[in-house]
């Protein structure tokens, strides 16, 4: 394999890697918000005790 | 590569929120529910006939809060897992266990500085602002941490330091306190809720790393 192949890998990958990492945060953000933040009364209400264990402002 | 991360994420999610999920159960859920029995009692006190906390009771509210802990932590690995590889950071157990704890110093030590972690019936303000500032605070800090840890110019250093300390003018107004919970319960339940913090981040952390280290292993040997 010669160098700019090489370097054609290796961006191709870093790409691939990149797409799936903002995959990764938007679900993880969108977990963390879901559970500790969203005002719907009933995903307060089943959440409360964790938001408050895990010191979410809450209430 | 998707599929492999969101695996290691829920995998390394389900099995540090069952743990963290534990602790709450004897660390900070009893001092919840005693400071409840306060909360019921001012509302007596005032005449509101609401009940204080949730809807829920016994063995549901347990599993609600079990299932909101896991979701959490969940969300935890998978954000250290997409932070990590936009950082180009090797991952594994120790690396993702540091990130973990370096979150933590951002969600959760950064933030207690402005708004500490509150039993309920405790005396609050208005939710969104302090929502806000939370989170606000919690990305400054963080980008401040990566750009004073990752970095070695002096210019990007000034700059982690300030936006580490910038939030701190911003803090929430206080609630005049007039909390009917015993300062006492309110000071455990502060210092319980930063160590179950800690434990969910950091426990997130190290699994998740070490999931991931463990499926790529395989993935390059069947390669």
């Amino acid at each position: 394999m010669n160098n700019a192949a090489a370097i054609r890998t290796l961006s191709a990958s870093r790409i691939e890697s990149l797409k799936a990492a903002f995959v990764a945060l938007v679900i993880g953000l969108g977990l963390v918000y879901g559970a500790g933040f969203a005002n719907s009364e009933t995903v307060h209400d089943a959440a409360h005790d964790s938001r408050h264990a895990l010191s979410f402002p809450c209430h | 590569m998707i599929a492999r991360l969101l695996a290691a994420g829920l995998v390394a999610g389900i099995v540090a929120g069952l743990a963290v999920a534990a602790l709450q159960h004897v660390a900070t859920t009893p001092l919840i529910l005693a400071a409840e029995v306060y909360e019921t009692a001012q509302h007596v006190h005032e005449g509101i006939a609401e009940q204080a906390g949730p809807a829920f009771e016994g063995l549901r509210r347990t599993f609600a809060t079990s299932l909101a802990t896991i979701a959490v932590s969940t969300g935890y690995a998978l954000v250290l897992l997409a932070c990590m590889l936009f950082a180009g950071e090797r991952i594994g157990p120790r690396r993702a266990a540091l990130w973990g704890s370096c979150a933590f110093a951002a969600t959760g030590l950064a933030t207690s500085l402005g708004l500490a972690p509150q039993l309920p019936g405790a005396a609050e303000t208005d939710l969104a602002g302090r929502q806000i500032w939370w989170l606000a605070t919690a990305a400054s800090t963080g980008a401040g941490l990566f750009a004073l840890l990752r970095f070695d110019h002096i210019a990007a250093k000034a700059m982690g330091v300030a936006l580490l300390v910038a939030p701190h003018f911003f803090w929430p107004t206080p609630a005049t306190p007039e909390s009917a919970v015993p300062a006492e319960l309110a000071a455990r339940f502060a210092a319980a809720s930063l160590a179950v913090q800690a434990s969910s981040w950091v426990l997130a952390g190290a699994l998740a790393g070490l999931i991931w280290s463990l499926i790529s292993r395989d993935e390059t040997e069947a390669a």
